[in-house]
């Protein structure tokens, strides 16, 4: 039963490693969102494009990101990818991976967002003479972000929950740490419990930072200066 | 005479299976005030929106201001409009929307100055001293920092106006702008097109259900039915001597109201 026992020494010296490689999720995690948004908003406004080939190619790509597993897709990114001579660190490949899923799953976040900005917003625009561009920078975009806030964050934070699967292609993140801590010292209960317990923070303080976001955002959407 | 500056020519449109104009023709002479009449679903915010380029049509040409519309010269031909043309000929146009469409998340003079600083390039100054102006026009200049949630009905109206006004277009199209206003808000709204008709000229179509206006300000009135015009002429004669049944009964029925 030596295993259960909890052994604070062990604790404590294990603690910053998994606080580095805390560092290395949260970057991953960062990196991805950023990528996972613009790929997101650049899928949802080319599934509005006025081209039908382009919108039902799109479709397609991002049925089948949605619809094949993360793990899949970072295997093939980092194994498969070099015979066709582009070859990535794994943090890359990570943040590509998680960036490429996610903003699958994000398009369709921000198409629904968009679709929801009332027609006579975007006829006014036109009225007007709006560029395009003009018109989801300054109209339609300013009021579709806040509906689509709480959905986003939560696919971030699903996001950050993904990460150990980077561990799969050598990434040092936290639970990659914490299985060679365990493996050198025989000892798993700490390493994974601190995992576990970090994951569990970083994950409430985000939902706390998107709901504090969401609330600050006006209703009505925000103006750009 | 001058060539018109609005001109229909066999022009059609449909909505899938509903063919709402078949073979449609009209006219609006510059600096002419035309008001548009007739029931729902007879073609009167369509002819506005087509101009306007909110929705195409199926068929015909529509002129404005010299140029097509909908089509563009291409090689000695004429070929559907790119999205080039169309910007360039809404520079023509401005219209003022039922239901306002005003942006919420800009405050009321934002929404006067964000297009033409945009579009056509006019000074954050020039565009805001403008906005100003127009402002004290619509009997709004201490609205300027408010949002549009916190207006009334009338009050948004009138910052459509002006907004459009901001554009300096050479055609308004009013698009049933009192219909969604309470009753004792209506009057401060069209006040304002009384005012803006006493002092600018301008090229007005206006969609309305407020007969009273259009006799008042039209030069010309016309009766819609079923995409079609049935009657037009100078308002006192359609407001008083109609020929048609059809707008008799039309006007009847207003009046019994």
């Amino acid at each position: 039963m030596n295993g259960f026992h909890w052994d604070w020494a062990f604790t404590w010296e294990v603690f910053p490693m998994i606080l580095t490689a805390a560092k290395v999720t949260l970057l991953a995690t960062l990196l991805g969102s950023i990528f996972a948004i613009v790929m997101g908003l650049v899928f949802a406004l080319l599934r509005r494009s006025n081209s039908r080939t382009l919108r039902i190619s799109i479709y397609w790509v991002v049925e089948f990101i949605r619809s094949t597993p993360l793990l899949v897709q970072i295997f093939f990114l980092y194994y498969v990818m070099p015979e066709f001579g582009i070859s990535m660190s794994p943090l890359a490949t990570g943040v590509f991976a998680l960036g490429l899923h996610y903003g699958a799953y994000l398009s369709e976040v921000f198409r629904s967002g968009i679709d929801g900005i009332e027609k006579g917003q975007w006829e006014a625009a036109r009225a007007l003479n709006l560029t395009i561009v003009d018109t989801y920078k300054d109209i339609v975009l300013p009021q579709a972000i806040r509906p689509m806030i709480p959905a986003t964050g939560n696919y971030i934070i699903a996001m950050f929950k993904e990460t150990p699967q980077l561990s799969a292609i050598t990434l040092l993140e936290m639970l990659q740490m914490a299985k060679i801590i365990g493996s050198e010292n025989f000892r798993y209960l700490e390493p994974f419990t601190l995992v576990g317990i970090l994951y569990l923070v970083f994950s409430l303080l985000a939902a706390y930072g998107i709901h504090q976001v969401e609330r600050r955002f006006p209703k009505e959407g925000f103006s750009l200066k | 005479m001058s060539a018109p500056i609005i001109e229909f020519k066999n022009v059609k449109k449909c909505f899938g299976e509903t063919v709402i104009f078949s073979d449609f023709n009209f006219k609006v002479e510059e600096n002419e005030i035309v008001s548009i009449i007739g029931p729902s679903g007879s073609g009167k915010s369509t002819l506005l929106r087509i101009l306007m380029t909110l929705e195409g049509i199926d068929g015909g040409y529509i002129n404005v201001a010299g140029e097509s519309l909908w089509h563009m010269p291409w090689q000695g031909q004429y070929v559907p409009a790119n999205s080039k043309h169309l910007h360039k000929m809404r520079n023509h146009l401005g219209m003022v929307f039922q239901h306002f469409n005003l942006f919420p998340h800009m405050t009321v003079k934002r929404n006067i100055t964000e297009a033409p600083m945009r579009v056509k390039g006019v000074s954050r100054a020039e565009a805001e001293e403008f906005a100003d102006k127009l402002l004290q026009l619509v009997g709004l200049a201490d609205k300027a920092d408010s949002y549009p949630n916190d207006l009334s009905g009338g009050q948004k109206q009138r910052v459509g106006i002006a907004r459009a006004l901001a554009m300096k277009p050479s055609i308004l199209l009013l698009d049933e702008i009192t219909s969604a206003l309470d009753p004792e808000l209506v009057d401060e709204v069209l006040d304002v097109i009384r005012n803006l008709v006493k002092e600018e000229s301008f090229t007005m179509l206006l969609v309305t259900h407020e007969m009273y206006f259009a006799r008042e300000i039209s030069d010309r009135v016309c009766f819609f039915d079923k995409g079609a015009i049935v009657e037009e002429g100078e308002p006192e004669a359609i407001f008083t001597q109609p020929k048609e049944e059809r707008t008799k009964a039309f006007l009847n029925a207003y009046i019994g109201q």
